[in-house]
């Protein structure tokens, strides 16, 4: 009775549509969508809590239940096997990369969509180009680059990397929004009296919001999920990040089950709650910013 | 006065105008000459010299010397480009398919969409190793699905898809398709958002069925956007290597790896750098051609 409800504005005008023998073609019946829609759901879902029960059942238990509730893995995997330390480092690299790729691709954005210059159709291509770099490959000359100016073991090398390989798709998908925003709105403060600056805080920013939302939650994510630069450029063991030391659980012969579901949960919360906070802008996001920008 | 510097493309003080856009697009500009363009280069550069840092007495300029080893005395470049290949195109395939008819339902109107939206959509936020130690506890013996099942007499205790030579190749495209299939969705759900509702109903009232308006009004309206997440997940699923790397290591005896893995493996374990750098140039030369080569013959952004 409820699905009905849903489906009026469908239905709406029922006489014009000429009925066949199979009945009304423009109606998607419940079962044509929940069955594909249920079995996805399982696919999804079923993984996720593998993961859930294998971190908060007691070591030991076989039950598909997280039954009795445990914290012990996570006390493991948190204080001894020091995922403490490489969740603030994730952190701290999550953060600082979202920073430098949101404002960076800010002012570019702002150039590509307010002004023409020359160059402009070399840049859009270069970016475009850069697209098909092989991430995985680049690591030998990064690698050289970083051991130049000394920053091997550190974190600023992830920073960087994660930015860099970040920054085109943020800055097209930046300068589609600020095309999106009227001209004649910064124009209007212009005339009130503002800078280019100025009024570019007070009335391009704040209409932003989604797109900054968007961009910054995709640089977060990335650089919090990135292994192998992490893998590569890190050594130190107190300065691994949670991917990589999600990987050292996952030792080939004696796995530590309870561990290595605990790892994945500290690995997941973060993405998970960025995830919940913009997946309904990722839709908008996409079609406002990547098609027509 | 007001109205000469409020128009963007007239300005009072052209020699001040003229430089903001370049002060603007400057940091973007550093950042990828140094860290993108520049590497890029020196792979290419490196692909020409003998660069092995545990035979530095070898280094030198090689000429094409690296390109002839690796095209005529290197079979296993050639397994993982093939395997490459076949992983590319499997999982491409696999995760359109799939992407497209999830993207198709979560766009119907119906009660719970919103939260079945963030539910389907949620591994594309997963990352590879992640998805590994998750696939890793499904797939075990003693803690997988297998022998839940096994313990209701469904199935046979023991079955260990990863390692076996047999099964591992689906039990990695298994575990990728479940965090690949809604980067697809997500996009083509946000193309089929766009169709002007309008199309649809003059269909339905022309009495065309729901199989000829998705082939004459949904498919040509996603034709773009197909041919670009399409391309853009090939060289994504070409490049990335945290899953297989993760999850199979490359093995059973070099049966997953693929051509960044065997790059990997090479510059790292055998710090065979120039050899590695050619592997790159390699890599990157097949994408690029492929990538034009694919927008050529797809007319990608013609009238459909």
């Amino acid at each position: 009775m409820t699905l009905q409800t849903a489906e009026r504005p469908r239905l709406s005008t029922p006489a014009r549509i000429p009925r066949t023998g199979r009945g009304e073609k423009n109606k998607v019946s419940r079962w044509q969508i929940w069955v594909p829609l249920g079995l996805y759901l399982v696919f999804t879902l079923v993984p996720f809590y593998w993961m859930l029960v294998f971190a908060f059942r007691p070591r030991g238990s076989s039950s598909l239940l997280p039954w009795p509730i445990t914290f012990d893995n996570f006390a493991v995997v948190w204080n001894d096997l020091g995922f403490a330390i490489f969740f603030q480092n994730s952190l701290m690299v999550g953060v600082a990369s979202l920073f430098m790729t949101t404002v960076i691709a800010l002012a570019g954005g702002y150039a590509l969509a307010r002004y023409d210059f020359r160059g402009k159709k070399l840049f859009m291509m270069g970016m475009l180009c850069t697209q098909f770099i092989p991430g995985a490959m680049m690591l030998i000359p990064l690698f050289e680059i970083f051991r130049t100016f000394g920053l091997v073991n550190s974190l600023w090398s992830l920073v960087i990397a994660e930015t860099v390989f970040q920054l085109p798709l943020s800055l097209i998908l930046i300068s589609g929004f600020i095309r999106n925003v009227p001209v004649e709105l910064e124009q209007a403060a212009w005339v009130d009296g503002c800078g280019r600056l100025r009024g570019f805080f007070a009335v391009v920013l704040p209409l932003l919001r989604p797109a900054l939302v968007a961009v910054g939650s995709f640089a977060f994510i990335h650089s919090w999920n990135n292994f192998l630069f992490a893998l590569m450029f890190v050594s130190d063991q107190e300065k691994f990040t949670v991917p990589v030391g999600l990987s050292y659980t996952l030792g080939e012969f004696s796995v530590d089950f309870g561990a290595l579901a605990a790892g994945g949960v500290v690995a997941a919360v973060p993405v998970v709650l960025v995830f919940a906070f913009i997946q309904r802008y990722l839709v908008q996001g996409m079609s406002a910013g990547a098609v027509k920008g | 006065m007001a109205i000469t510097t409020a128009n963007p493309r007239i300005r009072r003080r052209p020699g001040r105008a003229a430089r903001t856009p370049y002060l603007l697009i400057a940091p973007a500009v550093v950042a990828m000459l140094g860290f993108l363009v520049y590497p890029m280069a020196s792979v290419i550069y490196y692909s020409l010299q003998n660069y092995n840092v545990t035979k530095p007495w070898d280094n030198g300029f090689a000429g094409l010397d690296n390109f002839r080893r690796l095209l005529f005395e290197d079979p296993l470049f050639w397994q993982s480009l093939g395997f490459s290949v076949k992983w590319v195109g499997v999982e491409v395939f696999l995760q359109l398919i799939f992407g497209l008819a999830l993207a198709l339902i979560v766009n119907e109107s119906f009660i719970g969409r919103g939260l079945s939206r963030a539910l389907v959509f949620s591994p594309w936020a997963v990352s590879g190793v992640l998805t590994t130690g998750i696939w890793v506890l499904l797939y075990n013996p003693t803690t997988g699905v297998s022998r839940y099942l096994a313990d209701l007499g469904i199935m046979q205790y023991g079955a260990a898809p990863l390692a076996n030579s047999g099964t591992v190749f689906w039990a990695a495209v298994l575990a990728e398709l479940w965090r690949g299939v809604p980067f697809f969705a997500i996009l083509l759900l946000a193309d089929l958002q766009s169709i002007s509702k309008e199309l649809y109903e003059a269909a339905s009232v022309d009495g065309a069925s729901r199989r000829r308006r998705f082939f004459h009004i949904t498919l040509p309206h996603l034709k773009d956007a197909i041919i670009l997440s399409t391309l853009l997940r090939c060289v994504w699923e070409f490049n990335n290597v945290d899953l297989l790397y993760t999850l199979t290591g490359g093995g059973p005896a070099h049966a997953t790896t693929t051509l960044p893995l065997y790059v990997a493996a090479k510059a790292v374990q055998s710090h065979d750098f120039g050899y590695g750098s050619a592997l790159t140039t390699a890599a990157f030369l097949i994408l690029t051609f492929f990538s034009i080569a694919y927008l050529r013959m797809s007319k990608f952004g013609a009238k459909a």
